[in-house]
Formats: structure tokens, C-alpha cells, sequence
């Protein structure tokens, strides 16, 4: 059974069209990869599943688990099973970040442990979430707070994107090690991360849609090779435009 | 044969219908000044609403874990202590009882504050009713927080109080007062004139909490004086509704290396109208000052969150930090901060920030999976985070659990 299924999902931001069609499909216990352009709408996309109120749905459907999740508030779907690691997560002053980790980890996993494993010093528990936080750190935060979560279904946002070499492994293999038996989204600019993490489909997207699907080495491969020109030259790619 | 009357009281006539600087003009006439008075008498023999509504200003009714207290109610003193271990380290009385008992009061009284400032402090000087004098003795460490409580018990009143806190060199010593009324006074005006002294290596530690009525006016009038290396820490909490709120405490880092910080909470519900600042004067080499302040307005309310930092030195600094949230479309912060730079050198700097909630925090907080409403308070405590102010930890928890029951639990 799909974990999650996207349905025709199209979607305005501030007036402006961002999705356009999507439709996209995660088997229960798979991990797919989201590659795509900046401004392809792979942000929005995230923040439609997760039901943000600027984006504002103008047709499809969002299904978790069977539910259809489309217009739930965002706590909601949360405690259905989804977490987030953002892009771009908003500096919070006076919330600290200890707080927000504990209420997630509930007292049934140790997030001093956990902080360990995405290298977050435990002084950081007593910092404001967010607030000064240095690019790595704002990554490796992200993923903690998944990691504490436990989510079924974990999404991660470009956790990749102006990362360091050494945080890069951090991350990646903290990641990984947590979808195992889970089912994930990640989200990658460039695909460095995938050097951590097991990929079992790869979805470009295109002015706000899924242009296609495949084999994540492959798709990569030839991204790398050429840049996202190559998927420009697409004719499916040149239909949408 | 022609009476002389005193200078102090002549400039003060003079004064009487000088309005203040800022905030609303009251009309003095308006309030009563006749109570009866209170026998003296222990806390415990108090009336259990008086010491209820003393300690939600944070001045306990118990005298465990303070060195002394003193306790005003309306007009009268009903007490004043000193815990045995501090007898002959520290004075604690009445102000009248101060300048009677020591001829040196004299000249502390009316020095930094101006008579003549408005109608108010020369409200205070005409009609005066009493205050506390504290005196912390040279070299004299107060390792427990001295307390005083200003209580007003009926509606209408007018108590003008005139405080003396002298810090002498190298003492060092807390105190915490709490202004509150009884919960049937509706209206009142309260006017309070605090001067501080700060010795040489003194470290002074205040903290004021008020606790007024939604139909009540105080009139706070306060001024620091910083000698060398001195300290002083003025902390003020105001959390509850008051028809108005108007004051703007200077502190005078005359001495080298003085360092003076102003901690200010303010949060207006209903129809409240706080017009609060701070100011820091810069006079000594290496004199340092720093000004915090965070300010909710909900429903109503209008706050004037002021600050003005004055460097005459070369070498000084200070920096001011004012925060200001909107809980409500019809609520109003206005934040002036202000720099005046007279020399050269003077480092001074500012920030002010005023807004609603971003929603942005909401929702992202709603996705690690709290609901809408805690995000909302955490948000809401995080803004009103005292662990910034460096508070000792016993009064830091006593403000974080006033900002708890009054604001957060008012959402
Ligand atoms: N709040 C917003 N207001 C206006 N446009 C937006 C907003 N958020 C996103 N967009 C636009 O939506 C498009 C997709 O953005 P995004 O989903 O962030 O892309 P990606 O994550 O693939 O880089 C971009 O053109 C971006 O400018
Ligand atoms: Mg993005």
C-alpha cells in the first residue's frame, strides 16, 4: 500500500501557480528521491503535505495512509506520521531547542543520544531554536528533531544544500540509518546526499510538476553528467513549458 | 511676623500643575487622601487577601528566605524587620524615621530627583506619605533578597511614597518590592519617588513588581547615582492591567567603570496605557549600560516602550533592545529609542523590533507537532524569556511563574 499518494495536486502561493498537476506516489516502506531546479516547487510541494495555509489547494487530493489528509491542520497530519526536516527553518527567540525535543521525543528515546548522533553538542538544548545557528547546524538541528520525532513518514528538505564535507556524512548517515523500515522523501538539489542514503525511485521535478520517474543512479547520473539541461531537452519536459 | 516656607516646598507649589513629560494628565483632585490608619502588626497577623495579593507581587509573606521587610499599607507602616543576622549591617524604616534618626539623609533626599520635575514629585513632596529607607552597611554582603510592599487598601486613595536605598562602598544587597492594591480598589493614583545611591564597588540589585488595579494610575519617579565600579540592576515587571502607567527611571553612571542594566516586562491587557523607558546616562570612564525590554500588548492596550541612552564620556557604551508583540489588532507598541551622543568615542547602539506573532513560527512549530494554541505560548514565553536578564535564580523562577499565571494563561 502507497504511504502517500498525491492526486492532480495543484496549488497557488500568493496568487501564483507553484504546483501544477502533481501527482506522485510513496509505497509504504520505500524512500524516493525529489531532484528538480531551484524554484521547481519541491519546497511547496513539501508544504502542501504538510498543509501550510499559504498554499492554497486549487484541485487534487493528498492521501496518508489511505486518509485523505488534503485540508487536515498541520498538527494533524503531523501526529498522523509526518515530519519534516525544512530548508529553511524560521529562527525562533526564547524557544529553545531542548524544549522542542523533548515534547517530541516524549521521554521514550534519549535525545542527549540522539544529539550525539547528528553531532549537535548538548549545549544547544539550552540555545533558541534556530537563532544564530550556523548553515550545518541548522541541517544537523533539522534532522535531530525528525530523529526524536520518529515520524512513519520522514521528509527531508535539500538537508544536503551548502552543507561541508564532514556534516555532509553526519547527516547522510544519520539519515539513513533512520529510514531503514520507514518511509521517506528527500529532497536533493545536486544528489550529494544519496552517497548516504538508499534511494528506491527518483522523481524530477519541472515547473511545478513530476516530469519523471526512474532509477535514482540513473536519473542522477545523467543530471550530473549534464546538469538539469539534460532533463530540459526532455520532450516531456518541453510539453510542460 | 512672615513664615518661610522651605525651598523644597516652594519650588514644589510651583510644580503642582506642571504636567509630566509623557502619558496622560490626571487630574489630582480627583483622589482621596484619607485612610484610616493600619496598627502596626507581624505578616502573619495581616489579612490573608493583603498578603495574597503581596505575594502575586512577589513579596512573601513569610519571612523565610529574606533578610528584612518593610510593609505599607495605604498611609501607615505596619512593619518593618531585620532578620538578626543583618542587625547593624543593614537599616530598614520608614523614610521619615530615616531622616529624623540620621542628619546625612538630608542629602540624599531630593538630590537626583527633581522636586519639580511634574506635578507628581511635587505631589510627593507636599503630600508625602512616608517610603522605605534602606542602607546597606560599607563592605556588608546581604546574601538574602531585602523585601518592601506598597499596598493600597482603599479605592480612590492617593499614596505618595519617597524611597531611599543607599548602597554603601562595597555592599552588596537585593531588594525586591511589590506594589499591589486590595482586590476592591477599582482606581487609585500611586506616585512613588525612589532614589538611589550606589557606593563605590557596590552592587545594587532591584527589582519592582506591579500589580495595579484595570482603573488605577501610578506615577513611578526614579533616579540611579553610580559611583566607581558600582553596579545596579533594576528590574521591572508590570504584567497586570492599570488605566495608566507613566515613568522613565535614570540611572547617572557618574563613577569609572559603573554599570548600570534595566530590565523591563511589561504586558498590557484590556484597556491598559504604559508609557515606560528607561534611561541611562554615561558620565564615568569605561561606564557601561544596557536597557532590555519586552512589551505584549493584547486587547486594547497602548504601550510606549522609551529608551534614551546619553554617552558624555569617551569612553562608554551602552546598548538598548526592545521587543514589542501584538496580541490584538486594536493594541498599539510604539518604540522610541533614543541616542544622544555628546562626545566623541561614546559607543551607542540600539534595536527595536515590533510585531505579531509570525506565523511562520506557528506553523513550524505545529509540524514538530504541537497544536496551534501551545505553539502560541511558547512562542509567548520564549518572547517573554527572563534567562537574558542574568536574575538570580530564585527571582528569575518567581517572574517566570508570574508571567505564567498572568499571561500565558490569559491566552
Ligand atoms: N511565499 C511565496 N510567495 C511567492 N512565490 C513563492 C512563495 N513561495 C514560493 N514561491 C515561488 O514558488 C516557486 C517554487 O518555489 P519552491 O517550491 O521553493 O522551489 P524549490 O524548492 O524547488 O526550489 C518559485 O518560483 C518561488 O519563487
Ligand atoms: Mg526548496
Amino acid at each position: 500500500m502507497a504511504i502517500l499518494t498525491i492526486k492532480d495536486l495543484t496549488v497557488k502561493i500568493a496568487g501564483k501557480r507553484v504546483l501544477n498537476g502533481v501527482n506522485l506516489e510513496v509505497p509504504e516502506g520505500e524512500t524516493h528521491v525529489l531532484l528538480g531546479p531551484n524554484g521547481s516547487g519541491k519546497t511547496s510541494l513539501i508544504m502542501s503535505i504538510l498543509g501550510f495555509p499559504s498554499c492554497r489547494i486549487i484541485s487534487g487530493k493528498i492521501k496518508f495512509n489511505g486518509t485523505d489528509i488534503t485540508t487536515m491542520p498541520i498538527d494533524k497530519r503531523t501526529k498522523l506520521g509526518i515530519g519534516v526536516a525544512f530548508q529553511n527553518p524560521p529562527p525562533i527567540r526564547g524557544v529553545k531547542m531542548g524544549d522542542v525535543l523533548r515534547h517530541l521525543a516524549k521521554g521514550e528515546v534519549d535525545e542527549i543520544k540522539l544529539a550525539g548522533t547528528t553531532n549537535i553538542p548538548v549545549d544547544f538544548f539550552n540555545r533558541d531554536l534556530n537563532l544564530g545557528f550556523s548553515g550545518g547546524e541548522l541541517k544537523r538541528s533539522e534532522v535531530l528533531q525528525v530523529l526524536a520525532q520518529r515520524p512513519s513518514f520522514a521528509i527531508f528538505d535539500e538537508p544536503d544544500s551548502g552543507v561541508d564535507v564532514e556534516n555532509l556524512e553526519v547527516i547522510g548517515k544519520a539519515i539513513n540509518e533512520f529510514l531503514k523500515g520507514r518511509s521517506g522523501l528527500l529532497i536533493t538539489h545536486l544528489g550529494h546526499i544519496l552517497r548516504y542514503v538508499k534511494a528506491d525511485v527518483a522523481h524530477v521535478m519541472f515547473y511545478g510538476t513530476v516530469a519523471c520517474s526512474g532509477e535514482p543512479t540513473r536519473i542522477l547520473n545523467q543530471i550530473m553528467k549534464q546538469g538539469y539541461k539534460w532533463c530540459e531537452r526532455c520532450p516531456k519536459v518541453r510539453r510542460l513549458r | 511676623m512672615v513664615r518661610t516656607m522651605p525651598k523644597g516646598k516652594k519650588t514644589a507649589l510651583k510644580a503642582m500643575r506642571k504636567p509630566a513629560a509623557f502619558g496622560p494628565d490626571l487630574n489630582l483632585a480627583g483622589f482621596r487622601r484619607k485612610a484610616r490608619p493600619w496598627p502596626a502588626c507581624p505578616i502573619s497577623a495581616l489579612p490573608k487577601e493583603v498578603t495574597q495579593k503581596a505575594l502575586e507581587a512577589g513579596v512573601k509573606a513569610d519571612e523565610k528566605g529574606r533578610a528584612g521587610m518593610y510593609f505599607q499599607v495605604d498611609y501607615s507602616v505596619v512593619l518593618q524587620t531585620i532578620r538578626k543576622t543583618f542587625e547593624g549591617k543593614v537599616d530598614v524604616m520608614s523614610t521619615p524615621e530615616a531622616l529624623e534618626k540620621y542628619g546625612w539623609v538630608k542629602d540624599y533626599w531630593w538630590k537626583i530627583v527633581d522636586v519639580s520635575t511634574d506635578k507628581y514629585t511635587a505631589l510627593a513632596e507636599l503630600k508625602w506619605d512616608k517610603g522605605v529607607f534602606i542602607r546597606v552597611r560599607k563592605g556588608q554582603k546581604v546574601t538574602l533578597p531585602l523585601q518592601a510592599c506598597f499596598f493600597i487598601s482603599k479605592d480612590g486613595l492617593n499614596q505618595n511614597v519617597h524611597n531611599l536605598i543607599v548602597a554603601e562602598p562595597h555592599s552588596e544587597v537585593q531588594l525586591i518590592t511589590g506594589c499591589t492594591t486590595h482586590r476592591g480598589v477599582q482606581s487609585g493614583l500611586h506616585v512613588g519617588v525612589s532614589e538611589f545611591y550606589v557606593g563605590e564597588g557596590a552592587k545594587l540589585t532591584f527589582t519592582m513588581v506591579h500589580n495595579w488595579a484595570p482603573n488605577f494610575d501610578a506615577r513611578p519617579r526614579a533616579a540611579a547615582l553610580l559611583e566607581k565600579d558600582a553596579t545596579f540592576v533594576s528590574n521591572y515587571v508590570c504584567l497586570r492591567p492599570v488605566k495608566s502607567l507613566q515613568m522613565y527611571p535614570v540611572a547617572y553612571c557618574r563613577g569609572a567603570n559603573s554599570r548600570v542594566s534595566f530590565n523591563t516586562i511589561l504586558y498590557g491587557a484590556k484597556n491598559s496605557y504604559l508609557d515606560v523607558g528607561s534611561k541611562v546616562v554615561l558620565q564615568g570612564k569605561g561606564s557601561r549600560g544596557e536597557v532590555i525590554a519586552r512589551a505584549i500588548a493584547s486587547d486594547n492596550a497602548q504601550i510606549n516602550a522609551r529608551g534614551l541612552l546619553v554617552g558624555e564620556h569617551e569612553d562608554s557604551r551602552a546598548h538598548l533592545e526592545c521587543r514589542g508583540l501584538l496580541l490584538s489588532d486594536e493594541a498599539a507598541i510604539h518604540a522610541i529609542p533614543e541616542l544622544l551622543g555628546k562626545v566623541e568615542g561614546t559607543e551607542l547602539s540600539h534595536e527595536a523590533a515590533v510585531g505579531k506573532i509570525a506565523e511562520e513560527q506557528i506553523q513550524y512549530l505545529m509540524a514538530r507537532g504541537f497544536s496551534e494554541s501551545e505553539a502560541e505560548s511558547l512562542i509567548i514565553r520564549g518572547f517573554m524569556d527572563v534567562g537574558i536578564f542574568g536574575l538570580p535564580d530564585a527571582l528569575r523562577d518567581e517572574i517566570k511563574r508570574m508571567i505564567e499565571t498572568t499571561v500565558v494563561r490569559a491566552l
